[in-house]
């Protein structure tokens, strides 16, 4: 393995196809293996489906379940409950922020998402 | 056309762009991105947002025009613009974006209203130029050559 490689599987959540390409690009060069779906409802049958996501990297908001809900969820679950869910938003809004990582959300990040924001991630989430 | 000429001609291109102001550092950070196993991909993006964005533009210019303007669906469709738009550096768009925003919050309509035209116009523009940038990226790449990398 060499250094700086990720042989995780994420799950990338966003309604909008520009940044689920933007996304799952980035992703991939950090050499993580990508499931990208457009909506929560879709992410939560992958997630019944796929029993191995290391991760999953959701945006905030998305026509009906949203981003909070997604994680609410998954953190309610008790099958999912241990899966680092990062959240990405394109406002910054520190009672979003703040409710997000209370329910449990591993980061925070503010799009646009580069990638830097996410070789960070890949760095912590290895140790 | 010699490769040379074509080039030059890309750097002027991608440069003027970014000194317009039409393109912000998020498009290098997605030029970065692309490399010899993904080269469609800046490709592939703007074209993603030329489709999704030509599709929320006729949404706002169709719902303005109605008789009883729906004004929250059309700050659901701008705040997706926005969104978009600044995920690929398209900055111009992103920026008028934010001006209807702050007019939406105001509740100020007829500043609403007056950001639709300039927003047509920035996208007819982003797309013609973006396309021109293409096309020179696939004449350089068929007559042999390499695109060249801007330095910022």
């Amino acid at each position: 393995m060499g250094s700086g490689d990720c042989e995780l599987h994420v799950l990338a959540v966003d309604d909008s196809s520009v940044d689920r390409a933007v996304i799952a690009r980035i992703l991939r060069n950090s050499k993580y293996r990508v499931t990208a779906v457009d909506s929560a409802e879709r992410a939560l049958e992958v997630l019944e489906m796929e029993p191995n996501v290391n991760m999953i990297i959701t945006d905030y908001c998305m026509p009906e379940m949203n981003g909070y809900e997604l994680l609410r969820r998954v953190k309610g679950s008790r099958d999912l409950r241990e899966i680092p869910v990062v959240i990405m938003s394109s406002e910054y809004i520190p009672n979003r922020i703040t409710r997000c990582m209370e329910e449990g959300a591993e980061d925070f990040l503010i799009k646009p998402v580069r990638q830097s924001d996410v070789s960070r991630l890949c760095g912590r989430l290895r140790n | 056309m010699d490769v040379s000429m074509l080039q030059r001609t890309y750097s002027d291109l991608l440069t003027s762009l970014f000194r317009e102001g039409i393109l912000n550092q998020q498009f290098t950070e997605l030029q970065q991105l692309q490399d010899e196993n993904n080269p469609g991909f800046v490709f592939e993006v703007v074209s993603l947002f030329f489709e999704d964005s030509g599709r929320l533009i006729n949404e706002l210019i169709s719902n303005f025009n109605q008789q009883a303007v729906d004004y929250k669906k059309i700050d659901a469709y701008v705040h997706q613009l926005k969104g978009s738009s600044a995920s690929i550096g398209a900055e111009k768009i992103r920026s008028v974006c934010q001006t209807f925003r702050e007019y939406y919050d105001k509740n100020d309509i007829q500043g609403c209203y007056n950001c639709i035209q300039p927003l047509n116009q920035e996208f007819v523009t982003f797309k013609s130029k973006l396309e021109a940038l293409f096309t020179l990226e696939q004449q350089i790449v068929a007559a042999g050559g390499s695109i060249p990398m801007m330095r910022h």
